[in-house]
C-alpha cells in the first residue's frame, strides 16, 4: 500500500501517524505542501490513498480537490474539508441533518449583524467563519462591545471577516467535550476544562477522559455524517437539553487525548486510511 | 546528530528518528524550529503561525 502523506510542518500527531504507517509496512510518500506543484490533467503522485495532515486549511482544501481530480481517494475528502473548514457551512450541514447546535445567525453588514445580535440577546459569540485554535473569537456581552467589535472587524479585518457568524453563547460547566469519530464510530472523547470560556487545549484547556456514552456516540456520529464522514473531531457542549455540536475539525489534533483516553487514536486512523486505500 | 540552534547558537541534538519538516523545540532558548535536512543535519526557524492554521 502506498500512502501519500500531505503535510507541512510535521508535528507530534504527524510523527505518530508516520510511525504507525511504518509499523504496518505501508510505503509513505511525503508530500510537503510547500514544495508540491500540480499540473492539471497529470497525476502528481503514484499512490493508493492520500492522507491529509496539512496545517494550512487553504492548502489542504485545494490540494485535496486536485488529488481527487486525479482519481485519488483522500482522507478526508475535499468536500469534508470545505464544510468543516468553514463554521458557517458546518452549521448549515448540521441544520440540514437535524444535528443539535447552538443557535446561529449570519449577517453580511455591521448594521445587520448588530440587529441580529440584538435580536438574539446577549451574550453572543462572534467567530470568523474560517479560523481555529480559538483565534479571534469574541464573547460579546453588551451593545457597546458589539458596536466596537463590528467596527473593528469592518475597518481592520480581512475579506472573510465581512461574513458575520453569530452564535448564541452557551454557558458551559467549565468544560466542553472533544469527541473523535473515525468512520461510523466515536472512538474516544475528552473533556477540555478551563476557567476561560475558550477551552481549546491549544489555549491551555486541560484534557481528561470523557466516557463515550450512547448519547455522545449518537450525536457525534450524526455530526460527522452531516459533514461527510471520515476522520473528524467534534467539539460538543453539555446543555440541559442534551449535547449540542459546536464545531467539527477535519485534520484532528489528538496528541493531548491519547494519554487520558488510553485509546490509540493514530492506530485507528491508520486502520481507516488503509481500508480506504484498499477500496473499502 | 547535533547542529547549532539558528536562534541562540546553542547545541541542538536531532533525534535518531527525526524527519525532514519535523517541528522541534530548542531546549536552550525555547524557539520552535523545523528540521530542514538530515544529511547534512540542518534546522531553521519554524514558520510563523498563519491565519488558516490549525483545527
Amino acid at each position: 500500500m502506498r500512502v501519500g502523506f500531505l503535510h507541512s510542518l510535521i508535528r507530534l500527531e504527524e510523527k505518530m501517524l508516520l510511525e504507525e504507517f511504518a509499523r504496518r509496512g505501508a510505503e509513505v510518500v511525503l508530500l510537503d505542501d510547500r514544495a508540491l506543484t500540480f499540473t492539471l490533467g497529470q497525476r502528481a503522485v503514484d499512490v493508493d490513498v492520500i492522507m491529509e495532515r496539512s496545517i494550512n486549511h487553504s492548502r489542504a482544501l485545494h490540494a485535496l480537490r486536485l488529488f481527487e481530480s486525479q482519481g485519488l481517494v483522500c482522507v478526508n475528502s475535499s468536500a469534508v474539508a470545505t464544510t468543516c473548514g468553514d463554521k458557517l457551512l458546518t452549521s448549515v450541514a448540521l441544520e440540514e441533518h437535524g444535528v443539535p447546535q447552538p443557535e446561529v445567525r449570519v449577517a453580511f453588514t455591521p448594521e445587520s449583524a448588530l440587529a441580529a445580535i440584538e435580536a438574539m440577546g446577549y451574550p453572543v459569540v462572534l467567530k470568523p467563519a474560517v479560523g481555529s485554535w480559538g483565534r479571534l473569537l469574541a464573547k460579546v456581552n453588551d451593545r457597546d462591545a458589539a458596536e466596537a467589535l463590528l467596527e473593528h472587524k469592518t475597518v481592520l479585518g480581512s475579506y472573510h471577516h465581512s461574513i458575520f457568524y453569530i452564535q448564541r453563547f452557551v454557558d458551559k460547566p467549565g468544560r466542553d467535550i472533544r469527541a473523535f469519530v473515525i468512520g461510523d464510530q466515536c472512538v474516544a472523547a475528552i473533556y477540555r476544562a478551563s476557567s476561560h470560556w475558550i477551552t481549546n487545549t491549544a489555549r491551555g484547556g486541560q484534557a481528561t477522559v470523557c466516557p463515550v456514552t450512547d448519547e455522545l456516540a449518537r450525536v457525534a456520529v450524526a455530526g460527522a455524517r452531516a459533514v461527510g464522514g471520515g476522520v473528524v473531531a467534534l467539539d460538543l457542549f453539555e446543555t440541559p437539553g442534551g449535547l449540542i455540536v459546536n464545531e467539527i475539525n477535519y485534520t484532528m489534533e489528538f496528541k493531548n487525548s491519547v494519554g487520558p483516553t488510553g485509546v490509540d487514536i493514530p492506530a485507528l486512523i491508520v486502520d481507516y486510511v488503509l481500508r480506504r486505500g484498499a477500496g473499502e | 546528530m547535533s547542529v547549532p540552534c539558528p536562534v541562540c547558537d546553542g547545541p541542538l541534538a536531532l533525534a535518531a528518528d527525526a524527519v525532514v519538516s519535523e517541528l522541534i523545540r530548542c531546549r536552550e532558548c525555547g524557539s520552535e524550529l523545523e528540521v530542514a535536512s538530515l544529511d547534512p543535519p540542518a534546522v531553521r526557524e519554524a514558520p510563523a503561525e498563519e491565519e488558516d492554521w490549525g483545527q
